[in-house]
């Protein structure tokens, strides 16, 4: 059996110290994100968690999702939960009030996805993508489909997907092929929900759609990406369209089912408990979608929604690797073999008394707190980005985060999935029988690094989009800023453990502006170097970037050791992980930069035929 | 009808009981604290009490240091109306608490107050009794069941024997068992909204009792690690060792 209990005192930690929790709060119409309450939502969050979705992981492994008779079946116990979710008020927390949300921060929301998807990383995909759907319908919708959609969706009452993907169709969506065009407003069939705005007739097939039936809710919500005939080839000519599950019915009462199809469920490597559909539109002559926005503006509508979605991606790297590190550390502190080295003649120890499990232990937990403090860092930017009173300084927050984005997403599932293994490795042979339960969080975490844009998607735009195109402005201004921080770190150099950290965040920085330069340089006249190497790039980021938050972390630890305040073993552990952290994976943003750099030529001057 | 309820932070149950280094007592430092787990049920029966129209307002209780407070507003964010917390930074016995609640029963006025029928910290299911002692009013211990009609609360005790079914009159003091109900989660507007709801602070010497403890604590010790059993091969040998090892029989 396998415990979770959410890591509150890290996440609170990381939420003031190194996230700015004050600044969020002081943002206007977030004033009631005070510490205590944040303690209070994080302190619920994690009673949920742990007592209601995490001994469902389990079982949801095992059992998976079955289609019968055309309706998916979902694991026993899934139903009850989500009720539990809905009823707690959860997914709405980060939503317009006026629409029946909360309104808290996204910091706050970021730090309480982190436990849903720790304790249960399939379940947690049901309200993540929904929260996509939001996003979709509060910044492009007509306010008939607002109204008619957001209160449902915002409660949970109704789920929302993602139909992006079809099977000639996946990183490039320029090859969607499912149609759709315009019904006549006086067609009989429509008229009863004329008043949703343009009405549609969609047919084709999507694959790979997450949570795209289930027997949670009464009804879904798909967002579908379709061509309108007569519109540009490519990406350009695709429209986004809403397009129920059942269709509205009057007074608000839902009415038929729509002309939707489940064709077939997948069977997977992980998340067993998240249903992943084929769905056919149209078999009966064309299912009925609402035009959200405006025609051939679908790809822009999906691009302003992938910042949360990715953040969202990232975290289930993050949770995992929590939920991965609780249940490795736990056993290393039973599991009894060998002698302490350091003393042979004694009797046997437990494993954690071996420096080599200690070292996996430590770097479980070190990468952890780095990418959890980078994902929430990236929360809090998110929040400034959007309500910052100067303009000019919510352009400058948004192009962090648009910056950090890609890092989150791939930096944190790569490790989430490196996290998981190791924890294998720390069980030894129990850790490959799956009754052991670790072997379940490194198959789960292996789709984040695939979905949402594949890591190596998310490096194409880091180095693209994000560096090459504004000539690297606002990465090297991030690294001006990590370089700031020496000044600090040299008033405590006297300790020992913040000199190491010092040295290191030192040179990581300068591998960074080095490979940076490299990068802004070669992009315009080798972009098949630059491209090939671009996911070590993301990764030195990532590297960097979360040795800059852990070193602000030891600061924070250090400040308060010194003045002997807040819970001292904490404090002491988060040195001892921030120091680690430097010595073992600062250490190799300089390999990181080298690869970049030099290793794209060869693969770039190789076709195909070497390979 | 108002209902108090009375609640206390403990560590949580799903922490590991340290003692102090210098036997003191239990380590307390930077340790998970929680609602006592009884407590829990208590503040679920008397939300329900007043959802189902039996009572109008539920008050909260907690004498403790100033952490307590969120210990209130745990209950707050349950579904309990108001919070009233008595400051008190020292160690308090049952008979100092039973007098501080008494005083705010006196204030107060409840048709009924609500207990867990002990705190899994110390143990000591002595609370409740002393209140209803001090109050002169009924009382029924670990119940398993409650109904308020009329001016009588119909009460199911768990006894040793099995249930035991009494009929007390109200004002009564009860105090609850862990079969009463299963307490509900914090929904998130809840907890947002118990950041607005009133706790009234107040001091032991507000209302007039001495908390000094009348009992002093000599020594907390671990108890003995429990040494590793033996396999015995037959019936016989097992009650040689009864017999001549454990001498039990
Ligand atoms: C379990 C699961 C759930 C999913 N859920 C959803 C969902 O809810 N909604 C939805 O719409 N989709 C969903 N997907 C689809 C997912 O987003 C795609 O699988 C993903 O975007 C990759 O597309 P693909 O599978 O076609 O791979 P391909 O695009 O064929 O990629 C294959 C490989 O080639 C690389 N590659 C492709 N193009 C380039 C390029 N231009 N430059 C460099 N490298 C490139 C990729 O990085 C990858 O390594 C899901 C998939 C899975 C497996």
């Amino acid at each position: 059996m396998s415990a979770y209990t959410a890591p509150l005192a890290d996440m609170s930690f990381v939420i003031n110290q190194v996230a700015d929790l004050m600044g969020v709060a002081a943002l206007p119409g977030l004033e009631e994100a005070t510490p205590d309450l944040v303690e209070a939502i994080l302190e619920e969050a994690g009673k949920l968690g742990s007592e209601v979705l995490a001994p469902l992981n389990r079982v949801g492994d095992q059992q998976g999702c079955v289609l019968e008779n055309g309706v998916v079946r979902n694991p026993d116990g899934f139903k009850e939960a989500y009720g539990k979710f809905v009823e707690g008020g959860w997914n709405g927390l980060p939503f317009d009030p006026e629409y029946g949300g909360q309104g808290l921060p996204w910091l706050v929301s970021t730090a309480v996805s982190e436990i849903w998807c720790s304790a249960n990383m399939a379940f947690s995909l049901c309200p993540a993508l929904t929260v996509g759907a939001i996003e979709l319908l509060t910044t492009h919708g007509t306010r008939e489909l607002k109204e008619y959609y957001l209160p449902r969706l915002i409660t949970g009452e109704w789920n929302g997907t993602m139909n992006l993907t079809e099977p000639q169709a996946g990183s490039d969506l320029g090859s969607v092929r499912t149609k759709a065009w315009a019904v006549d407003p006086s067609d009989a069939a429509i008229s009863t929900f004329s008043g949703m705005g343009a009405c549609y007739r969609i047919t084709g097939q999507k694959i790979f759609v997450t949570y795209g039936d289930h027997g949670l809710t009464d009804n879904i919500v798909h967002m579908v990406l379709a061509r309108v005939a007569g519109g540009p080839d490519g990406v350009k000519g695709l429209s986004l369209f809403l397009v129920p599950k059942v269709l509205p019915g009057a007074g608000g009462s839902l009415g038929k089912r729509n002309d939707i199809r489940n064709v077939s469920l997948e069977h997977k490597l992980g998340i067993h408990a998240s249903p992943t559909l084929v769905l056919s539109y149209g078999d009966d002559g064309g299912a009925i979608g609402f035009l959200i926005g405006e025609e051939q503006r679908g790809i822009e509508y999906i691009f302003t929604m992938m910042n949360n979605a990715r953040l969202g991606i990232g975290l289930e790297g993050v949770g995992i690797a929590e939920r991965a590190y609780q249940h490795a550390r736990a056993y290393a502190a039973e599991r009894l073999q060998g002698r302490n080295v350091e003393n042979p003649g004694g009797g046997s120890v437990t494993i954690d008394h071996h420096p080599d499990v200690r070292r996996m232990l430590l770097s479980m937990k070190a990468r952890t707190e780095a990418m959890r403090a980078l994902a929430y860092f990236s929360g809090s930017c998110l929040d400034k980005a959007r309500r910052l009173p100067d303009p000019e300084d919510r352009l400058e927050q948004q192009a962090l985060v648009d910056l950090l984005i890609p890092v989150v997403k791939a930096w944190s599932t790569d490790t989430g999935i490196d996290v998981a293994n190791t924890g294998i490795q720390v069980h030894g042979g129990m850790g490959y029988i799956e009754e052991t339960g670790a072997a379940q969080y490194l198959r789960d975490a292996r789709i984040a690094a695939i979905y949402e844009g594949t890591n190596g998607i998310q490096a194409l735009d880091l180095v693209g989009r994000k560096v090459a195109r504004d000539e690297g402005r606002t990465v090297l201004a991030l690294a001006a800023t990590i370089k700031a921080l020496d000044k600090k770190l040299a008033t405590v150099s006297g300790d020992h453990n913040m000199a190491v950290i010092r040295g290191r965040l030192r040179t990581g920085v300068e591998a960074l502006n080095h490979a940076t330069r490299w990068l802004v340089e070669t992009y315009p006249v080798n972009v098949a170097a630059v491209t090939a190497g671009a996911v070590y790039y993301l990764h030195l980021l990532g590297t960097v970037t979360g040795g800059w938050l852990m070193a602000r972390a030891a600061l924070a630890a250090e400040a308060g050791l010194a003045a002997g305040e807040g819970d001292l073993d904490f404090l002491r552990a988060k040195l001892v992980t921030a120091r680690f952290y430097a010595d073992h994976q600062l250490v190799g943003a300089a390999a990181l930069a080298t690869a970049f750099m030099e290793g794209g030529e060869i693969v770039a001057t190789s076709g195909p035929e070497l390979v | 009808m108002k209902v108090l309820v009375a609640i206390k932070r403990v560590v949580d149950f799903n922490v590991n009981i340290r003692v102090r280094g210098d036997g003191s007592g239990v380590e307390t430092n930077n340790v998970k604290m929680s609602m006592n787990p009884f407590d829990e049920i208590a503040v679920e029966e008397a939300i329900r009490m007043r959802e189902a129209g039996t009572a109008e307002e539920v008050v909260a209780v907690s004498i403790g240091p100033a952490q307590s407070a969120e210990t209130i507003r745990t209950a707050l964010a349950m579904g309990a109306d108001r919070g009233i917390h008595v400051l008190c930074e020292t160690q308090t016995e049952p008979l100092a608490v039973a007098k501080l609640l008494k005083a705010i029963v006196e204030k107060e006025d409840p048709g009924l107050v609500i207990l867990g029928k002990q705190a899994i910290d110390d143990d000591c299911n002595q609370t409740g009794q002393m209140l209803s002692a001090l109050l002169g009013w009924a009382q029924g211990a670990f119940i398993s069941k409650l109904a308020v009609a009329g001016g009588n609360a119909e009460v199911t005790r768990e006894v040793d024997g099995g249930l035991e079914k009494v009929s007390i009159k109200i004002p009564a003091v009860v105090t609850v068992d862990l079969r009463l109900n299963e307490p509900r989660y914090a929904s998130l507007p809840n907890i947002m909204k118990a950041k607005k709801k009133p706790i009234d602070q107040m001091s032991p010497d507000d209302l007039g009792v001495d908390v000094a403890p009348r009992m002093k604590i000599l020594k907390v010790e671990e108890p003995p690690k429990r040494q590793a059993g033996v396999k015995v091969e037959n019936a016989a040998q097992l009650v040689d060792k009864l017999k001549n090892e454990a001498k039990v029989i």
